[in-house]
């Protein structure tokens, strides 16, 4: 289990999390630690566990990761970014036309409850990077911002790994869409 | 390198792991504290662990039972070795793929290592396909080896240890490519063929950009003594398939580490090595077949003339318990020695101490070739720190004389060098490849 949680918005922040990052030099355990209670003006932070991006040459990817939210108010994503994707979407599967799961764009975003999580999977809600700029090789890291609701930003790096899944269809409402495969491998992209 | 991974005492030193008294030694939540920092890439390293209200995870943990049957990863060394030897043995070698360099073996090493941490702890692998697979450590460990070709591949060709090549050729081998060399070796030992067979399928799909599967040889052993016993003899006697007692005289830890594990005093002895390699080891695999067939056919006195022991219990001919001390110049009354003189145990020794190994093999049972009734025989692994030191000068007596060589014949032969272990903020191979 990796975690990675928010860097500090505030200087009140900075300090609890300075503090925290003391301690878990020494090898505490999570137990000891006030990780989960760490919020400031009710702003809410979230934090990451276990990321990863799917490997690709080129054209569309998707990334994963459970979401946690230790603060009192729900969080929501609404946006993604990544050097290495001109754009990035929020995704979720849904059932298409003929009966079968497509994913879609998220409507409203990736919400996180209160003291609760959102789990990113692949065949679930996921972080879609629509079209790499560069090929992602397994073992590489990168970089991945979300943007909540209120305007807050929260940064994670995440491996990359080779995996044979996560091969959804896309129904999209982009033209391009023929461009867009999840890697070279020959994804089947249904064009509505 | 070595500064930063500083002895521990959890490091796996053979003898605790299976101690009744260390259980609960090391606790789940340690070994999660410690591993939940920086191998996956986070920049923002504050840790959390599993256990929490408010940090849940998203795999179920493995039961209380569970966590004494997990082996800690992290350490100078890795786990694997001087580890009381599991039950089940998956031995995987990879080639590595055209065009593989030093950058992408670094990342190759980063997947290896984040891997095999969280798979020895009971965990899920990172993009775990099959999670309930990983809940059941079983002692898992995965000990991670390099062939010649990695140093190649890398262009590290000048930190290759002099020993790090095939073994000589030998009269008695019949050796076959498809159990022979290899890039990458990794050591899969667990106590259930489950969770070795998961985590080298894991393993090996994880790597396949970098490197494809060479061979694989499973094999499997059984404890013949109860495990407290077992563990202060290093392991212990297993039966083979020839119906031997297995590892009666074998190095002993930790008295004997200094034979196993680069560093100081080895150096001392054998001459100075790649300083990356201190606390690696180094790794002699052989695929040895029993002529079982024609085994058949030598009556109980000769069997155990062959080896210069009981069957029965394993003790010396000339000793009643299996770890009496064998007398090599006892003579029978017609005046010839009660040990043969070609007898495996005579050939197998030397005066000088310093020309032994670890021996940790695993018995080998395959579906018989047609028209044979048998296809069984030893893995047998060894680990030293200089093969040329250690290991040669005894398999070259062997090769000139053993009893034993009627009747089993090597068919597969390789050489690894195994990696220093790895703290929780690096990863196996670092101090070769950094
Ligand atoms: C299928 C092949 C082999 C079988 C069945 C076999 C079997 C045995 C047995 C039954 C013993 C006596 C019990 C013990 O002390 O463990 C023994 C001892 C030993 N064997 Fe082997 N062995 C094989 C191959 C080898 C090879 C290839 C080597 C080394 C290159 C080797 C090195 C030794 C050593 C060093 C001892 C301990 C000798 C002593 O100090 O008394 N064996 N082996
Ligand atoms: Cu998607």
């Amino acid at each position: 289990m990796r975690t990675t949680h928010a860097r500090s918005t505030t200087p009140a922040l900075a300090a609890a999390l300075t503090g925290l990052l003391a301690l878990a030099a020494c090898g505490t355990t999570e137990e000891d630690s006030p990780a989960g209670s760490v919020s400031t003006d009710g702003e809410a932070q979230v934090s990451i566990t276990d990321p990863w991006v799917k490997a690709a040459d080129e054209g569309m990817t998707a990334a994963f990761g459970t979401i946690t939210n230790p603060g009192e108010e729900d969080v929501v994503v609404t946006a993604a970014d990544t050097g290495v994707s001109t754009m990035m979407e929020l995704h979720e599967m849904a059932t298409g036309d003929s009966g079968e799961m497509v994913m879609t764009e998220k409507e409203g975003g990736i919400v996180v409850p209160a003291g609760g999580q959102a789990e990113l999977n692949p065949g679930g809600d996921h972080l879609m990077l629509m079209d790499l700029t560069e090929p992602l090789e397994p073992g590489q890291d990168i970089s991945i911002t979300l943007t909540m609701e209120d305007g807050s930003r929260f940064s994670f790096d995440a491996p990359v790994r080779s995996f044979d899944g996560a091969e959804e269809e896309y129904m999209g409402d982009m033209e391009d869409m023929d461009d867009m495969e999840m890697d070279d491998s020959g994804t089947e992209t249904d064009a509505p | 390198m070595t500064a930063e991974h500083p002895r521990s005492d959890d490091r796996t030193a053979g003898p605790e792991q299976h101690a009744p008294a260390r259980r609960g030694g090391v606790s789940r939540r340690d070994l999660l504290g410690a591993s939940a920092v920086g191998l996956s890439g986070v920049t923002v390293g504050v840790v959390a662990g599993r256990a929490s209200a408010t940090e849940p995870g998203p795999a179920p943990a493995p039961a209380p039972e569970q966590e004494s049957a997990v082996v800690p990863f992290h350490g100078a060394r890795q786990a694997g070795i001087t580890t009381v030897p599991q039950d089940h043995l998956t031995l995987v070698a990879l080639d590595l793929s055209e065009g593989v360099d030093r950058g992408a073996l670094v990342r190759m090493m980063r997947i290896l290592t984040d891997d095999i941490s969280r798979l020895t702890a009971g965990e899920p692998a990172l993009t775990d396909t099959e999670p309930e697979l990983a809940l059941s450590p079983a002692h898992l460990t995965v000990t991670v080896g390099v062939g010649p070709g990695f140093f190649d591949a890398a262009d590290l060709a000048d930190r290759r240890p002099a020993w790090l090549r095939p073994l000589p050729a030998f009269t008695v081998d019949e050796l076959e490519d498809r159990w022979s060399g290899g890039d990458v070796v990794l050591q899969i030992c667990a106590d259930d063929p489950i969770t070795t067979a998961h985590a080298a399928r894991i393993l090996s799909r994880e790597v396949r950009t970098f490197a494809s599967v060479r061979w694989t040889q499973r094999g499997f052993r059984r404890r013949e003594q109860a495990p407290e016993q077992a563990a202060e003899v290093g392991g212990g006697s297993v039966r083979n398939l020839m119906g031997q007692v297995d590892g009666t005289r074998n190095l002993v830890m930790p008295g004997d580490d200094a034979l196993v594990w680069i560093g100081a005093q080895s150096q001392e002895w054998f001459g100075p090595a790649p300083a990356w390699a201190v606390d690696g080891s180094a790794m002699v695999v052989r695929r040895i077949r029993m002529e079982l067939d024609t085994w058949d056919e030598v009556d109980r006195p000769a069997r155990e003339s062959t080896i210069g022991r009981r069957l029965d219990n394993g003790a010396p001919l000339t000793g009643e318990q299996e770890h009496d001390e064998p007398d090599l110049t006892a003579v029978t009354e017609l005046g010839f020695p009660v040990i043969e003189t070609f007898a495996h145990i005579r050939r197998a020794r030397s005066d000088d101490g310093r020309q032994r190994f670890l021996r940790r093999p695993y018995n080998f049972d395959e579906a018989p070739e047609p028209g044979r009734t048998s296809n069984s025989g030893l893995v047998f692994i060894t680990f030293q720190t200089d093969v040329d030191a250690q290991f040669l000068p005894i398999q070259r007596r062997l090769d000139e004389l053993d009893l034993l060589n009627q009747w089993t014949t090597p068919i597969g032969s390789a050489v690894f060098a195994v990696l220093p272990g790895c703290t929780p903020r690096s990863y196996l191979g670092a101090s070769l490849l950094a």
